[in-house]
C-alpha cells in the first residue's frame, strides 16, 4: 500500500488535472512521519534515476534539516547527491529561515563562513513571503526539467515549520499553486499533527490527494499512569507504527487502507496488518478442558460424512415427496427394499436413512379443513 | 520481572556513572531535558557540563544560563570535581550570564527579536571561536522557560531562535542541550513550547519523581528516549528507564530494584 503512494506520485499529474498530492502526518505519539518522508522521497527519486516517474527532478523544501542531513541520507541509500545535482534541486530554508545570518554577516558581525553547508544548496532567507518561496520553487523546478515542457516534483519536510512563520491562508495558498502549476508532477509534504489546530489540518488535507498518518501500533490504558509500565508501549511506538492512508480517487470515491511497519537498519519494512490481528484473535480464544480444535483426519472424516439429503442425484431417480403417492413408487419401493437387503449384505458399514411415510390413508394436501366435523 | 531490571548487580559500582552516558550514546546531537517542579532535571545538565569538560577531552561548553549566576555552577561542579573557573579561563568554557537579558535589553529599546538576534550573534561567535581547533561543542540552554520570559513569551520567537541553534548543530557538528519544565505547558494548548521543541530533539531526558512515591535514598526516575533518528539513518529508538540518587559529589545511577 505504501507503494501505491509511490507509484501515484510517480505516475504524477493527468493532463487538465491537479498534481497529486500526498500530506504525510505525524504526531508526537508516533513520531515517524520524517523517516516515512525519506521513504517516499528515495523511492521517488529511484523511479527519477531511472527515468520510471513522469517527473524529471524533485525540488526538496528543506525546513527541518539542512541539506547535509539530505546528502547523507542520498548517500546512505547509494545516491552521491553530487551526481544527482540533475535531478534533485534542494532549496535551503532551514540554515537562515529568517534573514538573521545574512543580516549579521552583511554587517560583518559574524564571519562568512559555512564549512559544511554544500554549495549546491540554495539558500532562501524570508520563509515568511510565501509568494516569493512559490517562485524560487519553480523556478529551480524549471532549472531541473531540461526543455522547459518536462515536469518536476516537488517534496516539502515539515510543512509544520512553515505553519510557524505564515498563516494557513497562505501556506494552503502555496501548496494549492503548487499542485495546480503545469509543471509539477506531484508533491508530498510532512505536517505534525498534534502542534497545530484542527482546522488547518484539515485544510491541508483538502488540498491533498492522498494521506497517510502514522499511528502509534498501541496506545497505553489510561489505568497504566506509572512511567515504567508505559516504556514498552512508547518504546514501540519508536520503532514502528500503523500507517492509515486515505487515496481521494477524482470521482469522489475515498479508499482506506492501513499497513504496518517498522524501522529497520536498511530502512522501513511494511508488513499487511492482518498478520498480528488475527494472531490476537486465536488467543482470544478461551482456554476450556474440552477439545474445540479438530485434528487433520477428524476433518476429513467430516468432511466425508454423506448427509442425508445428498444421496439424491448419484444416479437414482430424484425423489421429491409431494405428500402424494406417485405412479412409480410402488415399483421403487419394491426396488429400494430388495436393494436394501442386498446392501446389508455387502456393505454393512454404511449408513442408510430410509423414510416411509406414517399412513397412506391421509391426503394430507386436501383442501378441507381436517377439524371440520368437530363439534365443540 | 521487569524488562528493565535486569542489572548488572555485582559489577554495579564500576558501571554506576556510566548508566546516563550508556543511554545516550555518541555526541552531535539534539537533546532536551525536562524535569517538574517536584523533581529537578538541572543536575543532569551539570552531568553534561562535566562529562564534556573532562580533562581527557579538548570539548568545549558554550553555556547560556538564564537561571542560575556563574559563581552556582562553580560550587556545584568543583565538588564533582571540576574547576570552572580553569575550564572558563581555558576558553573550554564559554558562560554567557543572560539572567538581565531582559532588562537589559529593555533599556536599549530592543525588540524580542532584536534581543534574540543579538544572542543569536554571540552564540555563532562563540562557536566559530571554539571550532577554530575542529573539537565537539555543546551548547547548553539553562533553561528555555526563562529565555521564553526575556522575550516577552513569544515562544514562536524562542523556537525561530532553537531553530536556528538546530542549524547550528548541523552545520558545526555540535550538540544543543536544552532544559525545561513540562508542567509549566497546559496539555492542551496544541502550539505548546515543549511538543514542538520534542519534535526537533534527538534525545529527551524526563526526570520525573518516582511514581511509588517519596523514598529517602531514591531521588527520582530518569526515562532516556532515544529516537534513533540521527544522521540520516534508520536506527530504532530505545527507551531506558533508571533511577537515581543525588550525592553531593557524584549522582548515583542505578535500575529500578537493584538497589535495597
Amino acid at each position: 500500500m505504501a507503494e501505491r503512494i509511490c507509484r501515484a506520485l510517480r505516475d504524477g499529474a493527468l493532463e487538465g488535472e491537479h498534481a497529486p498530492a500526498l500530506t504525510i502526518k505525524d504526531s508526537n505519539e508516533s513520531p515517524l512521519g520524517s523517516l516515512l518522508f525519506n521513504h517516499v522521497l528515495s523511492q521517488l527519486s529511484s523511479f527519477i534515476v531511472a527515468q520510471k516517474s513522469q517527473s524529471q527532478g524533485i525540488v526538496l523544501v528543506a525546513l527541518s534539516r539542512g541539506p547535509l542531513y539530505y546528502e547523507e541520507l542520498f548517500k546512505s541509500k547509494g545516491n552521491n547527491i553530487a551526481s544527482s545535482n540533475k535531478w534533485i534541486k534542494v532549496l535551503d530554508c532551514c540554515t537562515d529561515p529568517l534573514g538573521w545570518r545574512s543580516k549579521l554577516m552583511e554587517s560583518g558581525r559574524i564571519a562568512n563562513l559555512t564549512p559544511g553547508t554544500s554549495t549546491r544548496a540554495n539558500l532562501y532567507k524570508n520563509l515568511k513571503d510565501l509568494n516569493k518561496l512559490l517562485l524560487a520553487i519553480v523556478e529551480l523546478g524549471k532549472e531541473l526539467v531540461e526543455d522547459g515542457k518536462g515536469r518536476f516534483a516537488v517534496a516539502i519536510d515539515s510543512v509544520s515549520e512553515m505553519l510557524r512563520h505564515a498563516s494557513i491562508f497562505s501556506v494552503a495558498g502555496l501548496l494549492s499553486n503548487l499542485r495546480s502549476h503545469s509543471q509539477v508532477s506531484c508533491l508530498f509534504w510532512l505536517l505534525h499533527s498534534d502542534i497545530h489546530e484542527t482546522k488547518a489540518i484539515a485544510a491541508l488535507e483538502y488540498i491533498s490527494s492522498i494521506q497517510a498518518s502514522s499511528e502509534p501500533i498501541t496506545r497505553p490504558i489510561n489505568g497504566q499512569r506509572a512511567n515504567s509500565e508505559k516504556l514498552p508501549f512508547l518504546e514501540q511506538n519508536l520503532r514502528g507504527g500503523k500507517i492509515h492512508i486515505r487515496f481521494k480517487r477524482r470521482n469522489g470515491r475515498v479508499r482506506l487502507m492501513s499497513e504496518e511497519f517498522c524501522i529497520e537498519q536498511s530502512g522501513i519494512k511494511f508488513t499487511p496488518i492482518s498478520s498480528e490481528a488475527e494472531m490476537i484473535a486465536q488467543s482470544l480464544v478461551p482456554k476450556v478442558q474440552f477439545n474445540l480444535e479438530l485434528s487433520e483426519k477428524e476433518r476429513n472424516d467430516r468432511a466425508k460424512v454423506v448427509l442425508p439429503f445428498e444421496h439424491q442425484g448419484n444416479g437414482k431417480t430424484i425423489q421429491i415427496y409431494d405428500g402424494r403417492k406417485s405412479l412409480n413408487e410402488d415399483r421403487a419401493e419394491i426396488q429400494y427394499t430388495s436393494a436394501e437387503k442386498v446392501q446389508t449384505v455387502t456393505d454393512s458399514g454404511r449408513g442408510e436413512i430410509i423414510y416411509f411415510r406414517d399412513s397412506d390413508d391421509e391426503m394430507p394436501d386436501s383442501d378441507e379443513d381436517p377439524d371440520d366435523d368437530l363439534d365443540i | 520481572m521487569h524488562p528493565y531490571s535486569i542489572g548488572p548487580v555485582t559489577t554495579m559500582d564500576v558501571q554506576v556513572p556510566n548508566l546516563l552516558d550508556d543511554a545516550l550514546g555518541g555526541g552531535g546531537r539534539v537533546v532536551l531535558i525536562e524535569d517538574c517542579v517536584e523533581t529537578s532535571g538541572a543536575f543532569v545538565l551539570h552531568h553534561f557540563l562535566k562529562r564534556s569538560l573532562s580533562p581527557n577531552s579538548s570539548d568545549a561548553v558554550i553555556f547560556l544560563s538564564f537561571s542560575q549566576p556563574f559563581s552556582h555552577y562553580d560550587r556545584i561542579l568543583r565538588k564533582m570535581g571540576c574547576n570552572l573557573v580553569v575550564r572558563r579561563d581555558n576558553k573550554r568554557l564559554l558562560f554567557f550570564d543572560l539572567l538581565m537579558l531582559n532588562s537589559l535589553g529593555r533599556e536599549e529599546e530592543k525588540t524580542s527579536e532584536d534581543l534574540l538576534l543579538s544572542l543569536y550573534e554571540k552564540v555563532h561567535k562563540a562557536v566559530e571561536i571554539c571550532s577554530s581547533p575542529a573539537r565537539n561543542i555543546t551548547i547548553i540552554i539553562d533553561d528555555v522557560s526563562l529565555l521564553e520570559v526575556a522575550v516577552n513569551c513569544l515562544s514562536n520567537m524562542v523556537l525561530d531562535f532553537l531553530h536556528y541553534c538546530y542549524s547550528l548543530t548541523a552545520e558545526f557538528g555540535c550538540s544543543l542541550i536544552t532544559l525545561n519544565h513540562e508542567d509549566i505547558y497546559s496539555s492542551l494548548d496544541k502550539s505548546s513550547l515543549i511538543l514542538q521543541m520534542e519534535y526537533h530533539a534527538d534525545v529527551v531526558i524526563k526526570a520525573e519523581p518516582l511514581s511509588t512515591g517519596l523514598a529517602t535514598d531514591v531521588h527520582g526516575q530518569l526515562t532516556v528516549i532515544d529516537k534513533g533518528l540521527g544522521g540520516g539513518v534508520c536506527n530504532s529508538g530505545k527507551i531506558c528507564n533508571f533511577q537515581f540518587r543525588i550525592k553531593d559529589n557524584q549522582i548515583e545511577y542505578f535500575y529500578p530494584g537493584s538497589r535495597t
